[in-house]
């Protein structure tokens, strides 16, 4: 039966998108139905030829899944060096405007290229790591094995197809100017269809866990895949201009639309970036380290503050513009008190490792996860103190936030996703151990050095454009033109490149590392995983 | 449950183990809780003294009165204030003897920078040295005039803009039209003799006639050009799009029409009077 409805649905699916892409009315949204119409036409087909074909019926519900995970951890992998790729390609193209080539105006030029790089690093690379990771971890610490059969190929098809079509989007000119929320309506559309199935899949395997109790990194993702949810639709209410095109217009207008933005554009920061990744710190760095969380009760304290406190902060992204003032100090006031609730989380990473801080001198995994959660416990300083409206006066628009952001994006969440990865791999693939733990090392080097050149640049030039932006003589005329402040940069822009190109290279090298792990690994020789509690 | 590291052992877990991992029963760290506890009470104090909390009909105002607003708007009344009159004064002055007046000179060079800087430099550079189609205002040659008044006029109304009927206004012909391209090729050549080197020597000749019929009304028989129709000098080696043979041959067959807008529209009277000042005294003034 299942069958036939599927079949069915897929040719509707196929028959429309047909539809759409012959009465498209832009370039983008023109590909996207073409795309899914070959898509869904092709699943047809494979669906029809395999109809009512006898499948031999296996029982592996006590074993994990764990093929999701696997193609997550390549999807993570791939992105991530086509996400480290475009940023470095832009940061240059900022530095030499030359790059951005005549031929390729209106493709490849900085506009165009910027959302790709930030959706690729954060949604895509960061998206990928929290999906398998989190199928992961789930299936561990509940001891079941994923809710819902093939509903969760169903959620890593659907986020990629969403990737693809974003990303594809942005080249091609279909943007909803949001800042981390550029997709267009239909894409938007789908990825609350995913998200929701995403939601199921990791409930379904909470609910039918065989543990007494959730296990904190549970807690962070769960509220990291509700929460984000809940933001994702509010922020992209809007009303298609046509059925069969890309535009759209919002709901909100203003100063509402603005603060609504930026309600969002924090708590992606606060839930995505952080409350997810938060997930994955608690389960890597103990199961890594081999010991015991620090404190249960500082776990619970933390998470809860962390989680109401930051749904309040979004408005100090808005200092000094029309949002009331009101709101702007309330922002500020939460960033503030947030301080100690994301300090919570490193201290409890940090504190894990007393008893094996020799492990820093042999593990370079671990090493990386260490490296990675001081990067958290100093950007969720630097945040905060950013957050100060008089701060905020001086660093707002500059390059200041840029570099803040970076030392979090590949600080905090690159850095643990790579530990991750190296722990995941040679497990997922049943190996021995990793390829080389040298290749580690230099990849642990080349990444710091890289994120430490890309953060000293930023707020060096940051500072100064911003004290350059604000100077003004003694009869109040200000003294500087802004093209006086790019020319000051050039020299901070071509180190900041520099340190992309570091980064993207130790990712490079991590991902011949592993790749060399699953295929010149040696095998290791223990019976397939079993879904049953620890104890 | 004392906490050297050394005795961590002995301290609980909490029972729970999750695929091996479990978790000790250690209390909050105090330096944390207390701080914690700080920026709690320092929030509180502190939306008491700014306006913070949202009520039916505005918001609390805070105990300090602080305003975003109203702060803008001291700083510019202070900038005001010390500059009360200049600019009413600057508004209304004959700008060719204001030199004489050493407080108003200033004020108007300073502020004819900023103004400058702001709206300016995007096409004369921040530097003013111009660049390809935008002349170069540093040195002594003059498309519309260098006089300060000629300046000021230039600046007001801008150059063959729709929004300004009192924009300066001149087209030079495209002569790919009318001209056939042998008549071009000489010419171009000619007008390359007039500061230099041409680069076919035998079409000088032939190029002066071409250039005496068709050319020479606007741009003088010698080549000095005409500030009232804004026709370039095109004798003393300074090139607006550029001297080379290919430059000069596109810029007769296809013509030019570089346009400025009107700042009447967006400057004060004080502001393009301290603007046209500061690009005057810049070295090329007149």
């Amino acid at each position: 039966m299942w069958d036939y409805v599927k079949i069915v649905l897929l040719g509707l699916v196929a028959l429309f998108a047909a539809i759409a892409a012959n009465f498209a009315q832009d370039l983008a949204y023109q590909v996207h139905a073409i795309l899914i119409m070959l898509i869904a036409g092709g699943m047809f087909l494979w669906a029809v030829r395999r109809t009512d074909e006898y499948v031999v019926p296996t029982d592996n519900s006590q074993e994990y899944m764990d093929g999701v995970v696997r193609y997550g951890v390549i999807a993570t992998a791939f992105w991530g060096v086509v996400g480290f790729l475009v940023g470095t390609f832009i940061a240059f193209q900022l530095a030499f405007p030359q790059l951005n080539f005549a031929w390729a105006e209106g493709y490849a030029n900085f506009g165009r290229l910027r959302p790709l790089h930030t959706s690729a690093v954060i949604f895509a690379f960061g998206g990928n790591a929290l999906l398998c990771t989190s199928f992961y971890i789930v299936q561990r610490t509940s001891a079941a094995r994923l809710w819902g059969g093939n509903l969760a190929w169903f959620v890593f098809w659907g986020y990629n197809l969403f990737i693809v079509l974003a990303a594809t989007g942005y080249l091609l000119g279909a943007t909803q100017s949001k800042e981390y929320a550029e997709p267009e309506w239909y894409v938007d559309l789908w990825l609350t269809i995913v998200w929701v199935a995403y939601l199921a899949v990791f409930l379904g395997t909470i609910m039918t866990r065989k543990e007494k109790h959730i296990y904190v990194a549970n807690w962070f993702l769960l509220s990291f895949i509700v929460t984000v949810a809940m933001l994702h639709v509010v922020n992209n209410l809007s009303v298609p201009v046509s059925i069969f095109g890309s535009r759209s217009v919002q709901l909100f207008a203003g100063v509402q639309d603005a603060m609504t933005q930026w309600w969002y554009g924090h708590n992606a920061v606060g839930f995505f970036l952080t409350a997810g990744f938060l997930g994955m710190m608690y389960y890597f760095v103990p199961k890594q380290a081999e010991r015991p969380v620090f404190s249960y009760k500082l776990s619970i304290i933390h998470f809860w503050a962390l989680i109401f406190l930051y749904i309040w902060a979004g408005p100090h992204h808005l200092h000094y513009t029309a949002l009331p003032d009101w709101a702007s100090t309330l922002g500020m006031v939460f960033s503030i008190i947030l301080w100690m609730p994301s300090w919570g989380g490193m201290i409890n990473g940090l504190m894990t490792l007393s008893g094996a801080w020799d492990k820093l001198r042999t593990d370079p995994v671990i090493r990386m996860m260490v490296i990675s959660i001081g990067f958290y416990g100093m950007s969720t300083f630097e945040g905060p103190m950013m957050s100060i409206r008089a701060v905020n006066s001086l660093s707002h628009y500059t390059d200041w936030t840029i570099g803040h952001v970076h030392s979090g994006a590949l600080g905090w969440n690159g850095m643990i996703t790579f530990g991750a990865l190296y722990f995941l791999v040679p497990r997922l693939w049943n190996r021995e151990k990793l390829y080389s733990l040298a290749m580690v090392s230099w990849h642990f080097w080349l990444a710091t050095i890289g994120i430490v050149l890309y953060a000293s640049a930023m707020w060096v030039t940051g500072i100064m454009e911003g004290l350059m932006w604000r100077e003004v003589d003694a009869q109040g005329f200000l003294v500087n033109s802004f093209a006086d402040t790019v020319s000051a940069k050039f020299p901070m822009y071509v180190v900041r490149g520099l340190g992309g190109v570091l980064y993207l290279a130790g990712a490079i090298i991590m991902c011949l590392n592993l790749w060399w792990t699953v295929t010149r690994g040696q095998e290791k020789q223990v019976s397939a995983a079993i879904a049953a509690p620890a104890e | 449950m004392s906490k050297k590291p050394e005795e961590k052992q002995e301290v609980e877990t909490t029972g729970h183990s999750w695929d091996g991992i479990e978790e000790y029963n250690n209390p909050l760290p105090r330096w944390w809780l207390w701080t914690f506890y700080a920026t709690i009470v320092w929030g509180i104090l502190y939306t008491i003294a700014y306006p913070a909390w949202p009520l039916i009909n505005g918001a609390t105002p805070g105990l300090l009165g602080f305003s975003t607003r109203a702060e803008v708007a001291q700083d510019i009344a202070d900038f005001k204030e010390r500059n009360s009159g200049l600019d009413e004064q600057l508004a209304s002055a004959d700008l060719t003897t204001l030199a004489e007046n050493e407080e108003l000179y200033r004020y108007a060079v300073s502020g004819g920078a900023a103004v400058f800087r702001t709206w300016c430099a995007q096409c004369h550079g921040s530097g003013a040295a111009g660049a390809e189609g935008y002349p170069n205002l540093l040195d002594n040659d003059w498309l519309w005039g260098g006089t300060i008044e000629d300046i000021q006029l230039t600046i007001a109304h801008g150059i063959r803009n729709e929004n300004d009927l009192d924009a300066r206004y001149s087209e030079m012909p495209a002569f790919g039209e009318i001209l056939s391209d042998e008549e071009i090729n000489s010419v171009v050549n000619y007008v390359m003799s007039l500061s230099g080197e041409p680069e076919d020597a035998t079409l000088v000749a032939a190029g002066e006639t071409v250039y005496l019929d068709n050319c020479a009304a606007c741009h003088m028989d010698d080549g000095s050009g005409d500030i009232y129709q804004g026709a370039p000098n095109l004798a003393n080696g300074i090139w607006l799009y550029g001297g080379d043979v290919d430059t000069i041959r596109e810029t007769i067959t296809y013509s030019r029409y570089g346009v400025m807008p009107n700042w009447t529209d967006r400057l004060s009277e004080a502001q393009i009077a301290a603007v046209a000042t500061y690009v005057h005294q810049l070295g090329g003034g007149e």
